[in-house]
């Protein structure tokens, strides 16, 4: 696959597919920690790394072992399994060998475990048929979606939290409006990947 | 049937690499915890507030199992009980540590002052006082859109007609509303005291009685009558030293704007 198929891949992933605004997974972690930008990075950052690292883990699993037993249906639990120990074991490594970076992402690390984007990327990466070095591309795309909804989302609420909301729609409405509308805009990124690039 | 064997071989071969590599891991990687940090932590609260001035109760709890930090007493919330606690465990002098109560100094509420413009900004004390100094008839008074219950961990302060309230048996005495409040109208007093003075007005007389009707005048009455001499006009303003008070409570008969209170 030439480089421009990369780049075609990359942009659909954070831009015309964001995970967040378009597909509508990890919600919970978007709505609940883009109140603080520190935090909303620091969480962003954990994402991107654990998206790449349990696609480089399960993407053989799936070509290797599943898929040459016909066992393609057992993908999800399997993948869930994978993720949850992978993060598990990365979390001990980072605390043995980086505790800086451990410290950096502290909490957020086993709360990425359950997050579900995690989950839909990977397998989406086998439904899309993607070969080892597309899957990662389209994860670090992902995850760097990820990133860019969440930074643009604590723009958003800081506003909110400034502005004089009418009583009804105060807190949790206010911040379910704004992100709907936030991913209305996304909408308009429809096609314009295929637009330059040609249909991938 | 040859199906489900595989898959269940398969699942349970993934399953067991996995706990393998785990276990494993947990004891290579495994990172000695200081034993003296984990039994400090223990001693304290928790509610990270920051009153002993480190990074939460972790920060205290580090700073004195390294032995960077030898006070003992700095938990307000966790009192005596946590400084005791800390003193054994690290062979420290345990001090003593006064329960202490955040108090509001002002009863500028809607019943006894008025407000000089509305104000259709932020509705944050801070940039309410930008101008004007406030929006309250009373410069030095509460302005009342809580920044000191936004900073509340316990959740302790109440807004009620324009006037912040601590609730003492929620407060922990951690003295964040007192750093965060812009007009300064928010004390730390122990909690044994009794009688304290709810205004915090620098102005005298007729300047101060038509802003609020709850204001001290600074007419020094009280000061007259304490035996004790507790009480000090300071700047126009009643000021009780809690440690010469001996809780008579003379001074509340005395005063005429009944702005010395029995809590």
């Amino acid at each position: 696959m030439s480089a421009a198929g990369f780049v075609a891949i990359l942009l659909t992933s954070i831009l015309v597919e964001n995970y967040v605004l378009s597909k509508f997974l990890a919600i919970c972690s978007f709505l609940g920690v883009s109140k603080n930008l520190k935090s909303a990075m620091g969480m962003s950052a954990a994402v991107i790394f654990v998206m790449v690292v349990a696609t480089v883990a399960t993407w053989p699993i799936y070509y290797f072992i599943l898929e040459p037993n016909g066992l393609g249906y057992l993908q999800t639990i399997v993948f869930i399994l994978v993720i949850a120990s992978l993060v598990q074991f990365v979390e001990m490594f980072l605390k043995k060998s980086a505790p800086a970076l451990y410290t950096a992402l502290g909490i957020f690390l086993p709360l990425i475990t359950t997050n579900c984007a995690v989950l839909g990327v990977v397998v989406l990466n086998i439904t899309k048929s993607y070969s080892l070095p597309e899957s990662i591309v389209n994860s670090l795309g992902a995850g760097i979606g990820y990133m860019l909804a969440m930074f643009l989302f604590n723009g958003v609420r800081s506003k909110c939290d400034n502005a004089d909301v009418p009583k009804p729609f105060k807190g949790v409405a206010i911040t379910l409006v704004a992100a709907s509308l936030v991913s209305l805009s996304f909408m308009g990124f429809t096609g314009i990947v295929s637009g330059i690039f040609g249909e991938v | 049937m040859n199906g489900i064997v595989i898959a269940i071989i398969v699942v349970a071969a993934i399953g067991l690499v996995c706990g393998i590599m785990l276990s494993v891991a947990s004891k290579l990687m495994a990172v000695p915890v200081d034993e003296t940090f984990e039994k400090v932590r223990a001693c304290l609260p928790g509610a990270n507030c920051g009153a002993c001035g480190f990074n939460g109760c972790d920060g205290y709890a580090n700073e004195l199992a390294s032995g960077n930090c030898t006070e003992a007493n700095r938990c307000t919330p966790g009192g005596q009980d946590a400084a005791t606690g800390i003193a054994e465990i690290l062979g420290l002098e345990s001090g003593s540590v006064v329960p202490m109560v955040a108090r509001v100094c002002c009863r500028g509420s809607y019943d006894n002052t008025g407000d000089k413009f509305d104000w259709e900004g932020e509705e944050k004390c801070t940039s309410s006082l930008l101008l004007f100094g406030g929006k309250n008839d009373c410069i030095y008074g509460c302005v009342g859109y809580g920044e000191c219950a936004d900073v509340c961990p316990q959740n302790a302060i109440c807004i009620k007609d324009n006037l912040a309230h601590v609730m003492p048996e929620y407060c922990i005495g951690c003295g964040l509303c007192v750093k965060t409040c812009p007009s300064s109208v928010i004390e730390l007093v122990p909690r044994s005291s009794k009688y304290i003075v709810v205004c915090n007005n620098c102005t005298r007389g007729r300047e101060a009685m038509t802003v609020c009707k709850a204001s001290c005048i600074g007419c020094g009455k009280c000061e007259k009558t304490c035996e004790h001499g507790a009480i000090t006009l300071t700047n126009n303003l009643a000021d009780i030293d809690q440690e010469k008070c001996v809780q008579c409570g003379a001074c509340v008969e005395a005063c005429p704007r009944k702005c010395i209170v029995e809590l």
